[in-house]
């Protein structure tokens, strides 16, 4: 079979057999992601050099046994990880010239396992939207319907594993930015546990609610990643001190038993009827398959949209504080003044969306609105994590869509906050109680892939994982590809 | 006509504390090296990183809290004081708010009146340093340097229950002792390492409620203090009294002018919007973590002070002297155990000559040139009536400027004390002899000659006999 359709766990079988090399392997990626892209726009920097330096180091490094859990296997990094000597944008005018002198803890966890990286991945700026219409370099499109976003903030790296660019690529999440896209560009996404994988290195949007995970095509491929993603970080403090297991190890149990959770409360207000429906058929497989549903109650969950976009952008209005013009990224020419340097170097750095929720961030943090807005958020907050506590008693896993709706085409929301901020009213929950969650394809509406959102407790990730893989063994949805990109 | 002003003052000081790397990363702390080399980019602010404490911030607050008597929280919360400044790299400043480390604490100090005075300690809270902007020597442009950014402060909040410029000065003096006696600053004001703002007030004394304050920023030494505050004092009072009001405000003093001014009115004043920075946990603190503190608390100024005058019968003056910082009482009690002298004898020789060779050569008594057991063997030789008090001082000078111990000071400069009566009593006739005519007066009744005598004996020994022996053998031989 063609490399490019391969899955990562059958490179690396390929690898280990010496089908093939991982130069040869890069530069078939190279050169498909040289074709490709151009309709896609899923990269913002493709490192064709340091890739295939670093395939034939992992070629080297495999001829002396030394052979890494990703040894030789190219992966894409969405861009907002930090790259040693490499452009990190964030997707932003903000930090389009800005070279990382250092790797986020998770792109150097992946280095040592002799991962190749192949670029860095397109983005909704500074990981704010759910469309990637957001990006300054322009939105990324749906290998699905080039018409169609890929859904956001991690759409470049949705696009190209969709697409057969990569095999596999981080992705980030804060409120379902690795499941949105996963859904809407029929991958799998996984959203670790809060503190599972460390966030150094990661530019940060809200730092209590942001997550590294990866894009992958099977629920296997995700194990693989996260089995070298994950673990403790002396430099992250929020990371958690918690032994990783060998997520590889449980996938192949049955799931006879297991218990899934439907929440009462997801009302189908907003929720495309045939998106639901498919969400329903996964779970009958999964019934099919032993498992049992149980309804659940999360009677605060339809406060999780709200208490988000209180959240979110208060710690974001702190976050980005730091690109002020002075010791990095854009400044604006010939300042007046301090005051003026700050204003345009802001004011021009950047886009729409961001300014939108540094504004509102500002707003809620301020005083006489704080506790109105921040720390009754707060304590909502806390309400939504206690009903998945009480939630998890019963039950599992929380089974239901990633999205109420596949890919929309691009330009049709961009105008309405509101509505694109809905696109994440199911996964946001886990984000807001740092909970596993993760996408699986689950079958097509209009030709448009949807997704199967399923969530854990904490610490949950290998349940997760054993779900999505024997679903994907009963099913082929994320076999699919897309007719363009084959 | 003219009321009489109370006024009112209470002190938030910033100490250093003595950390070797920074609160939140690893750079070092040392002062004074060249700008943004103890800078990592933690310091800097760069996209992606990450605070990391420095729990030994931890132990040091904790200490100081102990220290104050107060309450050292079981949970305090760091959070985030956003506001743009070019020295300021994140944004915004990691502090604690709500929650902070220390609270209620308390410290007495003896007013100008001579009364002794409860100073309230409302909290001490953990905070990072921000850097420094440069304008000198740049043309047109202003430079950052970043070293000082996160180095670890502990902010000690009193209430304000200071009464005189004179009385926050002592309060602020003792906060200083505590700290250095704690080690967990150096207090160095002149780095920069020991600074307080002041909020000052003034309202008609027995007036209940406080008067509008302004708050005086960045007063790095204790002479300043005073002066600033009592010339805030006396603007505020005139302000007053000539039918205007004080406003909130932030003002600077200037010492070369003499003079506070405006540098922020209160309508200016930053929303620092603060809130709990989710990149750190809160610090919990167990029961037991704080007893094992607890049980390392070094002996504070005040009990010194105390066992000192009870100990070693000392007056309370001397005892403060030499409590005033903890190794000076170290090295005074170095000298007491060493010798066979009294423990007042010590503490003289502590506080004068050697204070007084300190001071003229601009040292501290960690750079003493003399040992505490140097002094003591030079205390032991007075004791054993080797040398006089008085060749003593001759001698201290000696090993001053490195001339050895005492023993070798007295034995290459033949400074013995001359001892031997048959050799005092040659010197003593030949005074007598040559001086025939005081004789005569002294037996004649005038009893003082008896000085003038022993005075030309010591003259004679070049000081070197025995005061007490030659005293002794001229009322013999002139009886």
């Amino acid at each position: 079979m063609d490399m490019h359709r391969q899955t990562l766990t059958e490179l690396c079988a390929g690898l280990d057999k010496g089908d093939f090399t991982s130069v040869e392997l890069t530069q078939t990626l190279l050169d498909r992601v040289a074709a490709q892209d151009e309709k896609l726009n899923a990269f913002i920097t493709v490192t064709s050099t340091e890739a295939l330096a670093a395939a034939a180091s992992a070629d080297k490094a495999r001829a002396a046994g030394n052979i890494g859990a990703l040894n030789g296997l190219p992966i894409v990094h969405k861009d907002i990880f930090c790259t040693e000597g490499i452009k990190t944008t964030c997707g932003s005018k903000m930090l389009d010239n800005f070279i990382s002198p250092y790797n986020a803890t998770v792109v150097q966890k992946m280095a040592d396992a002799g991962a190749v990286i192949l670029g860095k991945s397109n983005m909704d700026e500074f990981a704010m939207g759910s469309s990637n219409e957001t990006s300054f370099f322009g939105p990324v499109r749906n290998p699905w319907n080039l018409e169609c976003s890929p859904g956001g903030s991690s759409g470049g790296s949705a696009a190209s594993v969709a697409a057969r660019l990569a095999p596999a690529a981080t992705g980030t999440d804060t409120g379902g930015s690795i499941r949105q896209p996963a859904a809407l560009t029929g991958t799998v996404g996984l959203k670790p546990t809060y503190g599972r994988v460390s966030r150094y290195g990661m530019i940060a949007f809200a730092s209590s609610l942001d997550q590294a995970g990866m894009i992958t095509r099977s629920a296997e491929d995700a194990a693989r990643m996260l089995g070298v993603m994950a673990g403790f970080d002396e430099r992250d403090s929020t990371s958690i001190d918690q032994a990783v297991p060998d997520y590889l190890a449980g996938i192949g149990e049955s799931i006879k038993g297991l218990r899934v959770g439907v929440v009462r409360q997801h009302s189908d207000e907003g929720l495309e009827e045939r998106t639901g429906a498919r969400a329903k058929d996964a779970i009958a497989v999964l019934e099919s398959m032993g498992a049992t549903t149980v309804e659940v109650d999360l009677p605060n969950i339809d406060l999780s949209v709200p208490t988000y976009y209180v959240v979110a952008p208060a710690e974001c209005s702190s976050n980005l504080s730091r690109f002020d013009g002075v010791r990095f990224g854009h400044r604006a020419e010939n300042a007046e003044d301090l005051l003026d340097l700050y204003c345009r170097s802001r004011g021009e750095g950047f886009g729409d969306e961001v300014k939108r929720r540094i504004m509102t961030g500002a707003y809620v943090l301020s005083a006489g609105y704080y506790d109105a807005y921040y720390i009754k958020a707060q304590q909502v907050r806390q309400l939504i994590a206690d009903d998945f506590k009480k939630a998890f008693a019963d039950v599992d896993l929380i089974a239901g869509p990633t999205a109420p709706s596949p890919a929309f085409k691009l330009g049709d929301k961009v105008d309405d906050p509101i509505q694109m901020y809905l696109n994440d009213i199911y996964t946001i929950g886990a984000n807001l109680a740092g909970l596993p969650a993760m996408s699986v394809p689950c079958g097509f509406v209009d030709d448009m892939p949807v997704g199967l959102h399923l969530v854990g407790p904490h610490f949950g990730e290998e349940m997760l994982l054993r779900c999505g893989h024997q679903y994907q063994q009963e099913t082929d949805w994320h076999m699919a590809c897309p007719e363009a990109f084959k | 006509m003219s009321v009489a002003w109370e006024v009112v003052i209470g002190l938030e000081i910033h100490a250093q504390l003595a950390t070797k790397s920074k609160i939140f990363s690893g750079s070092p702390t040392a002062y004074g090296a060249d700008p943004n080399t103890q800078a990592n980019l933690v310091d800097l602010g760069y996209p992606g990183v990450l605070p990391v404490l420095n729990k030994e911030v931890v132990r040091m607050a904790t200490l100081f809290g102990l220290a104050v008597s107060a309450t050292v929280a079981r949970r305090s919360v760091f959070a985030r004081k956003n506001y743009f400044y070019p020295d300021l790299p994140k944004g915004y400043q990691i502090s604690q708010l709500e929650l902070p480390i220390v609270e209620h604490g308390e410290m007495h100090i003896i007013g100008v009146d001579g009364m002794e005075k409860r100073i309230g300690i409302t909290r001490a809270h953990l905070e990072e340093d921000a850097g420094k902007s440069i304008h000198e020597g740049l043309d047109a442009s202003s430079g950052i340097d970043l070293n000082r950014a996160g180095t670890p402060l502990l902010e000690i909040v009193s209430e304000p229950d200071l009464r005189s410029a004179k009385d926050a000065v002592t309060y602020m003096k003792k906060i200083h002792t505590i700290v250095h006696y704690l080690g967990i600053s150096d207090g160095n004001m002149q780095e920069g390492s020991f600074r307080c703002d002041a909020n000052v007030s003034v309202r008609p004394m027995g007036q209940k409620e406080l008067g509008t304050r302004a708050e005086l920023k960045n007063l790095n030494s204790f002479r300043y203090i005073e002066k600033a505050i009592n010339i805030e004092v006396e603007r505020q009072i005139d302000l007053i009294e000539d039918g205007g009001t004080v406003v909130q405000e932030t003002r600077l003093y200037d010492s070369d002018k003499d003079e506070t001014r405006s540098m922020r009115s209160k309508e200016e004043a930053n929303d620092y919007r603060y809130f709990p920075d989710p990149d750190l946990l809160p610090v919990e603190i167990s029961n037991e973590y704080i007893e094992a503190i607890r049980a390392t608390m070094p002996e504070l100024p005040d009990a010194k002070q105390a066992r000192f005058i009870d100990e070693y019968e000392l007056k309370s003056d001397d005892a403060a002297i030499l409590t005033a910082s903890r190794m000076l009482a170290d090295f005074y009690e170095g000298v007491v155990k060493a010798t066979d002298a009294t423990a007042q004898v010590a503490a003289n020789w502590v506080i004068g000559d050697l204070g007084g060779a300190l001071n003229r050569d601009g040292l501290g008594i960690s750079d003493s040139k003399i040992s505490s057991d140097e002094l003591a063997g030079l205390v032991d030789r007075i004791h054993d009536d080797t040398i006089s008090g008085k060749i003593a001082k001759q001698v201290f000078e000696a090993m001053w400027d490195g001339e050895g111990s005492a023993d070798d000071v007295i034995e290459s400069k033949g400074l013995k004390q001359i001892t031997d009566s048959g050799a005092i009593e040659l010197v003593v006739d030949k005074v007598i002899a040559d001086n025939l005519g005081q004789v005569a007066e002294y037996k004649a009744g005038k009893d003082k000659l008896i000085g003038f005598f022993v005075g030309k004996v010591m003259q004679e020994t070049k000081g070197q006999a025995n005061p007490g022996q030659v005293n002794q053998m001229l009322r013999d031989k002139l009886k």
